[in-house]
């Protein structure tokens, strides 16, 4: 049976600013069962890595709920939320910035088993942050090198094993290969799908890079100015895409394929501000289909049917 | 192969970075040639010299550390290497410009978008201000801007308009030759497909010669008549871009294939290249890439592979294919799986 692990309920996080209220996520629903990726796309700005953070408490929910294992974990305490951490992790975008340039690579490994004093002697640390640094892959004459010796993928590999230092049960992936060239993504890619397997993660993994997010994913999640648009199994998704965003967005991607002609659907103008965005269809102004309804009324993300979920008021025409 | 006139031909060019590390191999013995009208799709990883290349096309490599060693560079039939910095200037921005990766370092902060494309053009071209000022409005309707916006400042613009911008810049004195630098590289996807499909259609309309620098094949495929395929300062491949995506010959460009995450039909687990990139003051003797070659061979780490033929206009830097050289003739289309 599926189990679900982690569940985000009518989640918002809103920024002051100068110039209004920035609506970086605006009410958004997801669950994601044990064991299984949520991939979470969408453009710069859309609130994506947003959404991650105040998963993790990284950064505190304006409303809604989080559901970790059947608790709402926003409603705990600093105490409580400390022992949370264990179970939740983050891997970071940028291995070069994420990784603090004056400890060793064992330092930064064992410091996570430290601080929650998982072990009692120094033998137990060194002996698990050797153990560590081989489920991810790294040389073990590496453990005394600092971050600026290697290259982005050892650092992303050191990312990585800092995250499974306390065994946890879910992981938040936020663009974790994009800043790698594509030989060394795959592999990162690979040890991330075979980790997944060996401890039985769960991910919530977020890119801005379809290709990536179809190859690891279960289900995506597509996102558009702090909404999510649709919801859906990846193979459906990419057969029929049930929202006009998630439409344009597949049509642009570039394909290394040659002679395949598609119809691309260019998108006029840019994405709108999201501060004090007006009332109805976030999309409104970009999308080809739009109508009066759409200006006036914000669609929900609605059940389509087989676990398919859609934000468009118009959603069954496109079936 | 597209045979029609030459616009620029590189021959041999060599450029090292002499630095208190060692020597850093940036471009090892280049060979390209672009004709009129042609887009060369210029692809390789971190480190693989295509933007040192493109740098030593507009003479522009910071210098020192680094040098052009050997080699020419000839465009229009003139060889660009010695040619004076007054020369150059002439031909830089008028008829070779170049777009930049990000579109925010490139464009000056405190000057109206629309008075730097009018820069360009009273520089290189003999009209008055007024001139000028109507010539920059025109390319920022050609570039879909609408020319209320010639008095507004970059940060006022978003990532994609910024982008046109520095491509109306760079088209603004009508160049032979256009070298884009991972022009949308910082860009979304949808804003990506914008500018492709601008730069497509401008390339159509004035018959613009291309090199656009990339590490996307999706982006070669969609634009590119021509790729050379680079690793550690070298063209390991070099062909038009239908034979590249339809055989690849080299390893390392079969390696690239397999390392990207196929969207249309689903793959259990990627095959990437093993091992890392080479340090670039250390390469490996022989194939630089043979470290990482699942098809390396003793010969690999002894010599250097030249140049090789395996189909008209199909060129291959690998000794995997020296045997068919030996044959005496050109070899059908095999794959290397």
């Amino acid at each position: 049976m599926t189990k679900r692990l982690i569940e985000a309920k009518n989640l918002k996080k809103y920024f002051k600013t100068k110039k209004g209220l920035l609506h970086a996520v605006d009410g958004v629903n997801f669950y994601i069962n044990e064991g299984e990726t949520l991939g979470l796309v969408g453009e710069s700005g859309c609130g994506k890595s947003t959404t991650g953070r105040a998963v993790l408490r990284l950064l505190e929910a304006t409303d809604g709920e989080i559901i970790f294992e059947g608790e709402n974990i926003l409603e705990y305490n600093k105490q409580q939320m400390r022992q949370m951490t264990k179970k939740m992790q983050i891997v970071f975008q940028d291995p070069f910035a994420s990784l603090n340039p004056r400890m060793s690579i064992s330092q930064i490994i064992a410091e996570p088993l430290e601080i929650n004093k998982v072990y009692k002697t120094k033998t137990e640390i060194n002996r698990k942050v050797k153990e560590l640094m081989e489920t991810v892959g790294l040389a073990e004459r590496l453990v005394n090198t600092y971050p600026h010796e290697l290259d982005g993928g050892r650092r992303q590999r050191i990312g990585i094993a800092r995250a499974l230092a306390l065994n946890p049960k879910f992981i938040v992936q936020d663009e974790p290969v994009s800043a790698l060239d594509v030989s060394i993504q795959a592999q990162i890619l690979n040890l991330m799908s075979q980790l997944q397997k060996e401890f039985h993660l769960t991910y919530l993994f977020i890119s801005h890079d379809l290709s990536v997010v179809k190859h690891v994913s279960d289900r995506i999640a597509v996102m558009y100015l702090g909404k999510i648009m649709e919801l859906s199994d990846y193979k459906s998704m990419f057969k029929t895409p049930l929202h006009p965003y998630t439409q344009a967005l597949l049509s642009a991607i570039p394909i290394p394929q040659i002679n395949v002609r598609r119809e691309r659907i260019i998108l006029e103008g840019d994405v709108p501000s999201p501060i004090n965005p007006p009332e109805g269809c976030r999309f409104y102004g970009r999308c080809r289909y739009r109508q009066g309804i759409c200006k006036e009324q914000t669609p929900e993300l609605r059940d389509m049917g087989q676990e398919r979920f859609v934000a468009c008021h118009f959603a069954e025409n496109f079936k | 192969m597209i045979k029609n006139e030459s616009l620029l031909k590189i021959k041999d060019l060599t450029i090292h970075y002499v630095t208190e590390d060692g020597r850093v191999r940036a471009v090892e013995d280049m060979s390209i040639t672009i004709g009129k009208g042609e887009t060369l799709g210029l692809v390789g990883e971190t480190g693989a010299g295509k933007t040192t290349t493109a740098l030593g096309i507009m003479q522009l490599v910071p210098n020192p550390p680094g040098k052009i060693i050997s080699g020419e560079i000839i465009f229009e039939g003139e060889n660009l290497i010695g040619k004076s910095p007054a020369e150059l200037r002439k031909i830089r921005g008028n008829k070779i410009s170049m777009i930049f990766q990000d579109p925010m370092t490139s464009l000056n902060p405190v000057m109206t978008v629309g008075d730097q494309i009018a820069e360009v053009i009273k520089l290189h071209q003999k009209v008055s201000g007024g001139e000028a000022v109507i010539k920059a409005q025109e390319m920022l309707d050609t570039v879909g801007i609408p020319m209320e916006r010639y008095k507004e400042y970059p940060h006022q613009f978003s990532g994609g308009m910024r982008q046109r911008v520095v491509i109306a810049i760079a088209l603004a004195c009508n160049p032979k030759l256009l070298i884009a630098d991972e022009p949308t590289t910082a860009l979304d996807v949808t804003i990506q497909a914008q500018v492709l499909n601008l730069m497509k259609k401008l390339k159509e309309e004035y018959e613009t010669s291309m090199i656009m620098i990339t590490h996307d094949l999706g982006i070669v495929a969609e634009i590119c008549d021509k790729v050379a395929i680079m690793y550690a300062g070298n063209v390991v491949e070099y062909t038009d871009a239908e034979s590249l995506f339809l055989s690849p010959k080299h390893p390392y460009t079969i390696g690239l294939f397999n390392s990207i995450p196929n969207i249309e039909e689903d793959v259990e687990a990627l095959e990437p290249i093993k091992g890392l990139m080479p340090d670039p003051t250390n390469l490996p003797n022989g194939c630089s890439f043979h470290p990482r070659c699942p098809r390396a061979t003793a010969a690999c780490s002894e010599r250097q592979p030249k140049s090789i033929e395996v189909a008209e206009g199909h060129f291959v830097f690998c000794l995997l294919y020296e045997h068919q050289l030996q044959l005496g003739g050109i070899l059908d289309d095999q794959k290397i799986d």
